[in-house]
C-alpha cells in the first residue's frame, strides 16, 4: 500500500490550481460537496419530519381556503378584481411553504451541526474555505424550500388554484424566497449560540407567518403596523407570488426581489465571516 | 517540513503561545508534551492552519500558513482531540465524503477507501453508522480520514486518549506503519509512554513557552537520573525520614505518600536505607521515564 503517492499530489495541485485566484482562503469552488454530504446524510434521515414541514401550509389551505373561505366573500386580489378565498391565500402559503423548507434546514439544523457534530469544523480543516461551508449549506436549505414550493403546486393545480401561465414564474420566486431565508436564517444561527436562543427564531416566526398578509389584506392595520410588517421578509415573499399567482405583473414587484437578493448577499457575507471566527481565528 | 521561529499566539490580552522555536523534519514523529492549557493545542492549530498566528515566524512545507491556508491544508491529514466524525454518515461514507472536501475525484476515492478501510481493520464495519463504532474503532476511523488525501503530515492531538490499552497498541502499530511509509507525524500527548514509543524528538512545553527539546532518551539523561527509587515509609514519617537519607542519589524528593530518590544505582541506594535501620513499607526501583522528565519540568501542580 502506498500511502504517498499520486493523490498526494492531486489534492495539492487541486488546492493550487486557486493560487492566484481571488478570494481563495475563503473560497475554493467546491460548495457542491457540502451538498453531496447532505444528500447522502438525507438518504437515511427520518422522512416523517421532512413530510410534516411540506404537509403543515397543505393543511392551512385545506382548513383557511376551503373551509372557512366558504364563508367569506368579496376577496379581492391586489387589482380589485374578485377572486375566491383558496386563490387568495394559496399564493401566502406557497411562500411560507418555501421559507419552511429552507428554515427548518438553515435554523436548527445548521445549529446542531455546528455546535454538536462539529462539522464545520472538520470541513475546514481540509481545503475548503467558509464561503465553500456557507454556499454549500444554504444551497441544501434552499433546495429543501425548492421543493416544498413544488409540491405545494402541485397540490394546487387540481384544485384550480393556478389560474394562468403566469403563475409559472412563482417557481424561480419560490426559489428567490428560499435562497433568502435559507441565506439569513444561517446567517442569524451561526450567531446564536444556546438553544434559549434558537426558541427565539420560532417566537418570530409564526406572527410572522400570521400576519404578513397571508389571509387577509394589509390595510384593516393602522399605518404604523402596515409599516412594520412591509419590513418583514415573509411580506414581500407573499406579495411577489401573489402577484405571480394571479397574473398582476408590474415593475413594483422589483423591489420585493431586490429584498430578497439583499437578503442572500447580507446572509452569504455574514454567514462566512462568522464561520471564519469561530473555526479559523 | 515546519519551521517556527518565535512563534507566538495572543487572543486579547492571554499569550497563549509565547514566542516557540522549534523545527520538524520529514519522516520524524514529532511529540508535543505539556500539561493541559500549555498552548499545545493552539500550536497544532497555527500548524494546521486554522489559526492565525500573531507574531513570529512559520513554515509549512516552504508556505506561509496565514497566506496559502488552502494550498498548506491539502497537504495535511488531521486527527483532532474529540472524534469528530460524520455520525449521519456510513463508516464508508465519512472516507468518501472527506475525499471529496478535498475534491478528490469518485474513481479515486473508491479505491482509497476501501485501502483505508482495511488499513483501519474497519473492512467488516464499513457499513455501520459512525455513531455505532467502539471509541478504539472511531480513533482509527478518524485515523483513516486524516489519510484520505495521502497528506505528507500528520497531525495528531492526543491521539489515544480514552482508549483501553489493546485499542492503544493496535493504533500505535497503525502509526509505526505510517512513519515507515515517510509519513511525518507531529503527535500531543500526555501520556508519557505514548510519547517515548512513538516519539523521534519532542518538545516539552509549559505556559506557551518550551521547557526542553529532544529525543526521549536525550531528555532523560539530561533531566533525570538513570533510576528511580520509590519508598514508602507512611505518610506520617516520609519527611523526617528523608532528612536521615537526603544524602542519597542525586536528588530527593518527597511526596505525601512516599520519597523519590533519583540515583544512578537504586538498588545500592536502597541497600543503605536498610542498613540505616529504616524499614520501608514498600520499596520499588524502576527507570527513569519521560514521565520524571515532565513532572521536574513542568511542577506537580495540577493544571485545571
Amino acid at each position: 500500500m502506498s500511502m504517498i503517492g499520486l493523490a498526494a499530489d492531486s489534492a495539492v495541485l487541486i488546492a493550487e490550481r486557486r493560487h492566484n485566484k481571488l478570494g481563495r482562503s475563503v473560497y475554493s469552488g467546491r460548495s457542491r460537496v457540502a451538498l453531496e454530504r447532505n444528500i447522502m446524510a438525507f438518504r437515511s434521515s427520518n422522512w416523517i419530519i421532512v413530510l410534516s414541514g411540506f404537509v403543515e401550509p397543505i393543511f392551512y389551505l385545506l382548513a383557511f381556503g376551503f373551509g372557512i373561505g366558504k364563508l367569506i366573500g368579496g376577496v379581492t386580489d391586489g387589482d380589485g378584481n374578485p377572486v375566491s378565498y383558496a386563490a387568495f391565500i394559496a399564493p401566502a402559503l406557497l411562500a411560507t411553504s418555501a421559507m419552511n423548507g429552507a428554515i427548518y434546514d438553515s435554523t436548527w439544523n445548521v445549529f446542531f451541526k455546528m455546535h454538536f457534530a462539529k462539522l464545520y469544523e472538520t470541513m475546514l480543516a481540509t481545503s475548503l474555505g467558509p464561503l465553500d461551508v456557507a454556499i454549500g449549506e444554504i444551497g441544501w436549505a434552499l433546495l429543501r424550500g425548492f421543493v416544498y414550493a413544488l409540491g405545494f403546486m402541485a397540490v394546487m393545480a387540481p384544485l384550480g388554484l393556478i389560474p394562468s401561465w403566469w403563475a409559472l414564474l412563482a417557481i424561480p420566486g419560490a426559489v428567490l424566497i428560499a435562497f433568502g431565508f435559507a441565506s439569513f436564517g444561517m446567517a442569524i444561527t451561526s450567531y446564536l449560540k444556546t438553544f434559549h436562543q434558537m426558541n427565539w427564531i420560532n417566537f418570530f416566526m409564526l406572527p410572522m407567518f400570521l400576519f404578513s398578509g397571508t389571509f387577509y389584506p394589509l390595510d384593516i392595520y393602522p399605518g404604523w403596523i402596515q409599516a412594520l410588517i412591509q419590513a418583514m421578509p415573509l411580506w414581500h415573499a407573499i406579495e411577489l407570488e401573489r402577484a405571480f399567482m394571479l397574473g398582476n405583473l408590474s415593475w413594483g414587484l422589483l423591489g420585493h426581489v431586490i429584498y430578497f437578493l439583499v437578503m442572500i448577499v447580507a446572509g452569504l457575507f455574514f454567514t462566512t465571516r462568522r464561520l471564519t471566527a469561530l473555526f479559523m481565528k | 517540513m515546519i519551521i517556527a521561529r518565535g512563534l507566538t499566539k495572543t487572543y486579547g490580552e492571554f499569550t497563549a503561545v509565547d514566542g516557540i522555536d522549534f523545527e520538524v523534519r520529514k519522516g520524524e514523529a514529532f511529540g508535543l508534551l505539556g500539561p493541559n492549557g500549555a498552548g499545545k493545542s493552539t500550536t497544532m492549530k497555527m500548524i494546521a492552519s486554522v489559526s492565525k498566528r500573531t507574531g513570529g515566524e512559520l513554515t509549512i512545507l516552504g508556505l506561509d500558513p496565514n497566506k496559502r491556508g488552502p494550498e498548506i491544508r491539502a497537504h495535511l491529514g488531521v486527527v483532532p482531540q474529540q472524534d469528530n466524525l460524520d455520525r449521519e454518515l456510513k463508516v464508508h461514507e465519512n472516507l468518501y465524503v472527506y475525499g471529496r472536501f478535498f475534491g478528490l475525484g469518485r474513481k479515486f476515492l473508491k479505491a482509497k477507501v476501501e485501502e483505508l478501510l482495511e488499513f483501519a481493520q474497519l473492512t467488516e464495519k464499513r457499513n455501520a453508522k459512525a455513531e455505532e463504532l467502539s471509541g478504539g474503532m472511531k480513533r482509527r476511523l478518524t485515523i483513516a480520514r486524516g489519510l484520505v488525501n495521502e497528506p505528507e503530515i500528520l497531525m495528531l492531538d492526543e491521539p489515544t486518549t480514552g482508549l483501553d490499552p489493546q485499542a492503544r497498541h493496535i493504533l500505535w502499530d497503525r502509526l509505526f506503519r505510517l512513519k515507515e511509509q515517510g509519513v511525518t507525524l507531529v503527535i500531543t500527548t500526555h501520556y508519557m509512554d505514548e510519547a517515548e514509543q512513538l516519539c523521534d524528538r519532542l518538545i516539552v512545553m509549559d505556559k506557551g513557552k518550551i521547557m526542553a527539546e529532544g529525543s526521549p532518551a536525550d531528555l532523560i539523561k539530561r533531566y533525570a537520573s538513570k533510576e528511580v527509587l520509590e519508598v514508602r515509609f507512611g505518610s506520617s514519617k516520609n519527611v523526617e525520614i528523608a532528612e536521615q537519607i537526603s544524602h542519597l542519589g542525586e536528588r530527593l524528593e518527597v511526596l505525601p505518600d512516599r520519597i523519590l530518590v533519583y540515583s544512578e544505582n537504586g538498588e545500592a541506594d536502597l541497600q543503605e536505607i536498610l542498613k540505616l535501620g529504616l524499614e520501608p513499607v514498600t520499596s520499588l526501583v524502576r527507570r527513569s521515564s519521560l514521565e520524571d522528565v515532565f513532572l521536574r519540568l513542568t511542577g506537580r501542580t495540577l493544571v485545571e
